[in-house]
């Protein structure tokens, strides 16, 4: 299928932009029903990608793309193989039925084009993301996602929750985002190639660099913020603000396994070492136990499936990183599996909401006469994840446990993490499917009946869809389950299981799974009691922590801005000066390079002694002056007197200027001085002038001593030389100052005027500051004088 | 500083200086001068124009916004380096044209331009901040 253009593949990537952008407008148009035509974008990527999955299960890698930025070797390009696929397909598939779902679930919401808009961005980035080749395209991509997510938690941005749970989730998975580019610069600079493609070659290089544990770390804070692992797993249960949609589609199907998508592609270049069998199997099974355990606890629909969600991905991080041909096909099949069952159920939770008014379990019951196809939808999705046979989740928890299976302690205890996660998970699956259905019937916030095709369309689908891929398992390993783990592996691998138990250890495990399941389902009551005891007793977690994080960095800031921005015009003047001070005078001190001293000069004319003499009265009148305005017109007549001096040793132009700088410079002091209304004479306290006057004769004495030193080397005349000599002929002007500033160094020029312009808007914005001091708190529109709430909006 | 004497001078000492400014300015390539200076002599004319007469006249005299004048210079001056790309040579060459006008040659530059671009940006911004500094609060 290679006949399908690079083009082609370029335009399918940015097919979710284009509508994305045609959404509002679309929406305007057809209300709801738009998600028929908006679902049709990822349909066509869908079938765009499926036909790769000829050529990819044949073992085939298709690359394409083109130079992005060639002086730095960037270039927009894609890689299409087993894992890339497999994710594409997902997104994609899901994609379409996620379109269409938001549209039954947010009909009648007067953002509903927004929302498409955003889910669409969303879509193109994360395909973005799985499709990439090169590391710069996927780091944009991997952050445009982050970017998405929060615009699409924070989609009720009325709400303060949803609001903290947007900005939680892109500190936390965009902090990790500048992780994984740190981490991939690393892996670029000790590699040398920035395409994944070609990295797959490196890995012997890599894993013996002295640099891969910090490329590892640094990818793996990426990951695993991304993916939500455990201590960070925080944002995504708070993500749960979001609408059921984007809980289904981001929070559980597809953005979150970007993080696990990552490992994986990276698993052939920087697994099979002792630090990633380590840390992944240890952070994977802390969080699919920490995440289970927090799930008891919830008694909201979603927030139920969110902790799931979070220990899914421990347990997919957990397998990638034991590196075995069976964990990586295992990993394969529940990565499949989880965004079928996982997608499906928050469709169906969402369902439940949509039309009983609430998600709370406790307050539901009886709902399988009013809702039957949500009820069957539900079923298929509790059965896939509570890995009960024919669901596509029973091949991948026997694969799992194949996979575990050993007897060394090390084994064993992995084992028995994964029995008590799938137990719990088993316990969440059911209670999340059945509850809300069976028993008597419970009065609900809004009558249940069942809800529109729209909604339950995509849950049915991915629940046939999970039991269609297992009972055809020689079909799906071919397509997918085969080419990905091959991905994954770095060598070539086949998947066999199929939905015909056999016997042995694996299938012993299950059913103690499937044992303690149905034990811990009868206790839920008295273990969600025990949770809730057990966190209040704990009384912490990583979410408040977050929270410390937060406000112990604003009271930085601010610490950090009293201390370096009192508002002391004085203050900020002595430091600049200090500074100056110190870099004339330190370098000289350090490396005990003193000028001698000068020797009073034999031939020294009259006119020039002179000179020198206005100056130094200058100087006096500077000091004695008894009020300002003397003083800077005393300033005034020593600057005319350096500029006599230029004049007097051949530097005629300098000395223009000099005259000209220093007539604006006492003119506009003056009107700067009549402006401020200050005391006419200044008065200082004497502590205050010593400090003063120490700083000024630092700066003085500093520059002198500069001056002298730099007087005191072999002059080298190359430069005045050369423009002395060139500036007629190339040049054609006499005045060699003037050809510097226009021509030889013309472009430093422009940087100068361009500052003069800057420096100029600048002044002229504080001499037109008229208000009264301005403070912090007047950014909020709330609080600003005058404009309260009461006026601004209206009382609805 | 409203003294008779100072007023009825001023417009006088002020286009005076301000031609004196372009004068200097244009011989700048071979005699001492150039764009700075010239900025800066034409910038303090107008200073003393507005100490005489106010700021109003001055603002009606250059008719545009000080800042506008600047923002107008920076933009020629960068044009100016920009005119080199359509010769094939490097930003910011220098490239000559020598028309004969009336029988006298006058050689122009794109440095030229550069150098009046500078004379702008150096007019605008010193006199912007002085008139801003010289009007008195309406307010």
């Amino acid at each position: 299928m290679s006949a399908s253009a690079p083009g082609t593949t370029f335009i399918v990537l940015m097919l979710p932009f284009l509508a994305a952008l045609i959404a509002p407008w679309l929406t305007r148009r057809l209300g709801h029903n738009a998600a028929w035509a908006l679902a049709l974008a990822p349909a066509a990527i869908f079938i765009h990608f499926l036909g790769f999955s000829a050529e990819v299960a044949g073992g085939g890698i298709v690359t394409g793309g083109f130079q992005w930025v060639p002086s730095y070797n960037v270039s927009f390009s894609w890689l299409i193989d087993g894992l890339s696929l497999t994710f594409a397909l997902l997104i994609s598939g899901i994609g379409a039925l996620i379109i269409l779902y938001s549209g039954g679930y947010l009909k009648g919401h007067d953002q509903l084009g927004r929302f498409f808009s955003f889910m669409l961005l969303f879509m193109g980035a994360m395909l973005g993301v799985v499709i990439s080749d090169s590391f710069l395209m996927l780091f944009v991509y991997w952050e445009l996602t982050s970017i998405t997510s929060f615009l699409l938690i924070g989609f009720d941005h009325s709400r303060e929750a949803s609001r903290r749970a947007a900005i939680q989730a892109l500190v936390v998975t965009g902090g990790g985002g500048l992780a994984l580019l740190a981490g991939l610069l690393v892996i670029w600079n000790i590699t040398g190639v920035s395409q994944v493609s070609l990295l797959l070659n490196y890995g012997d290089e890599l894993r013996g660099s002295p640099f891969y544990l910090l490329a590892l770390l640094l990818v793996l804070g990426g990951a695993f913020s991304k993916s939500a692992q455990f201590p960070l797993h925080f944002w995504l249960p708070n993500a749960m603000e979001a609408p059921t949609p984007v809980s289904a589609y981001l929070h559980s199907a597809t953005m979150v396994k970007a993080g696990v998508y990552l490992l994986m592609r990276l698993n052939p270049v920087l697994g099979d070492t002792v630090w990633w069998e380590t840390i992944l199997p240890v952070f994977g099974g802390a969080t699919l136990i920490v995440g289970t355990l927090l799930a008891i606890r919830q008694t909201d629909l979603k927030l139920m499936l969110a902790y799931t969600t979070v220990s899914s991905l421990g347990l997919l991080v957990m397998l990638t990183g034991f590196g075995s041909d069976y964990a990586i096909s295992a990993a394969v099949l529940y990565l499949v599996a989880h965004s079928l069952f996982k997608g499906g159920l928050f469709m169906v939770a969402g369902l439940i909401d949509h039309e009983a008014g609430t998600r709370d379990v406790t307050k539901l019951g009886g709902l399988r006469k009013a809702m039957p196809v949500t009820f069957v939808a539900a079923l298929a999705a509790a059965i896939s994840m509570a890995g009960l046979p024919p669901f596509l989740g029973f091949l991948a928890k026997e694969e799992i446990y194949y996979a575990l299976w050993a007897t060394d302690p090390w084994s064993l205890a992995f084992v028995a993490v994964a029995v008590v996660g799938n137990g719990l998970m088993f316990v969440i699956g059911f209670a999340v499917a059945l509850k809300p259905f069976l028993g008597p019937k419970v009065k609900t916030p809004k009558h249940a009946h069942e809800g529109p095709v729209l909604l339950w369309l995509g849950p049915l689908t991915l629940g046939v869809a999970a039991l269609v891929a297992a009972l055809i398992s020689p079909v799906t390993h071919r397509f997918i389950s085969s080419p990905m783990a091959s991905a994954i592996a770095g060598q070539p691998e086949t998947v066999t299981i199929s939905v015909i138990p056999h016997m042995g250890p694996a299938l012993i495990l299950s059913l103690v799974t499937i044992a303690f399941g149905v034990i811990a389902y009868r206790m839920l009551d008295r273990l969600r009691a025990g949770m809730a005891w057990l966190l209040a007793a704990i009384g912490w977690g990583p979410d408040r922590g977050f929270d410390q994080f937060i406000s112990g960095a604003v009271r930085l800031s601010v610490a950090v801005t009293r201390l370096v921005q009192p508002g002391r015009l004085d203050i900020y003047m002595t430091v600049t000066f200090l500074m100056i001070a110190a870099a004339l005078i330190g370098p000289m001190a350090w490396y005990g390079e003193w000028p001698a001293m000068p020797v009073w000069p034999e031939d020294a004319q009259f006119h020039e002694l002179v000179v020198a003499a206005i100056v130094l009265i200058g100087l006096v009148a500077v000091i004695y002056a008894r009020d300002r305005l003397t003083a800077i017109v005393s300033l005034g007549i020593q600057g005319f007197a350096v500029a006599l001096i230029f004049m007097l040793f051949g530097a005629p132009d300098l000395s223009f200027t000099q005259f000209m700088v220093e007539t604006l410079a006492v003119v506009i002091l003056a009107l700067v001085m009549t402006r401020l209304k200050l005391h006419a004479s200044d008065h200082r306290p004497t502590l205050q002038k010593v400090v003063d006057m120490s700083v000024a004769i630092a700066c003085g004495g500093g520059f002198m001593l500069y001056l002298m030193a730099v007087t005191q080397q072999p002059f080298n005349t190359a430069l005045s030389d050369f423009f002395a000599a060139y500036s007629k002929i190339v040049a054609h002007g006499a005045n060699v100052v003037n050809v510097i500033i226009v021509d030889f160094r013309g472009t430093d020029t422009l940087g100068e005027i361009a500052v003069v312009m800057v420096t100029g808007l600048a002044i002229l914005s504080l001499i037109r500051i008229r208000t009264p001091r301005a403070t912090v708190a007047d950014n909020d529109p709330d609080r600003r004088p005058g404009k309260g709430p009461a006026q601004g909006r209206e009382v609805s | 500083m409203r003294t008779v004497i100072f007023r009825s001078i001023a417009p006088y000492l002020t286009s005076l200086m301000v031609l004196f400014s372009i004068f200097v300015l244009l011989r700048g390539h071979n005699e001492p001068g150039g764009g700075f200076i010239g900025g800066l002599i034409a910038a303090s004319a107008l200073a003393i124009y507005g100490i005489a007469c106010g700021v109003a006249p001055v603002r009606r005299a250059i008719y545009f916004h000080p800042m506008a004048i600047a923002a107008f210079g920076l933009f020629m001056s960068a044009m100016a380096g920009v005119l080199s790309v359509f010769a094939s040579v490097p930003y910011m060459s220098g490239l000559w044209i020598y028309p004969v006008l009336f029988g006298v040659e006058i050689p122009l530059s794109s440095v030229l331009v550069f150098d009046v671009g500078v004379y702008l940006v150096v007019v605008g911004a010193i006199s912007s901040i002085a008139l801003a500094l010289e009007e008195r609060d309406r307010d």
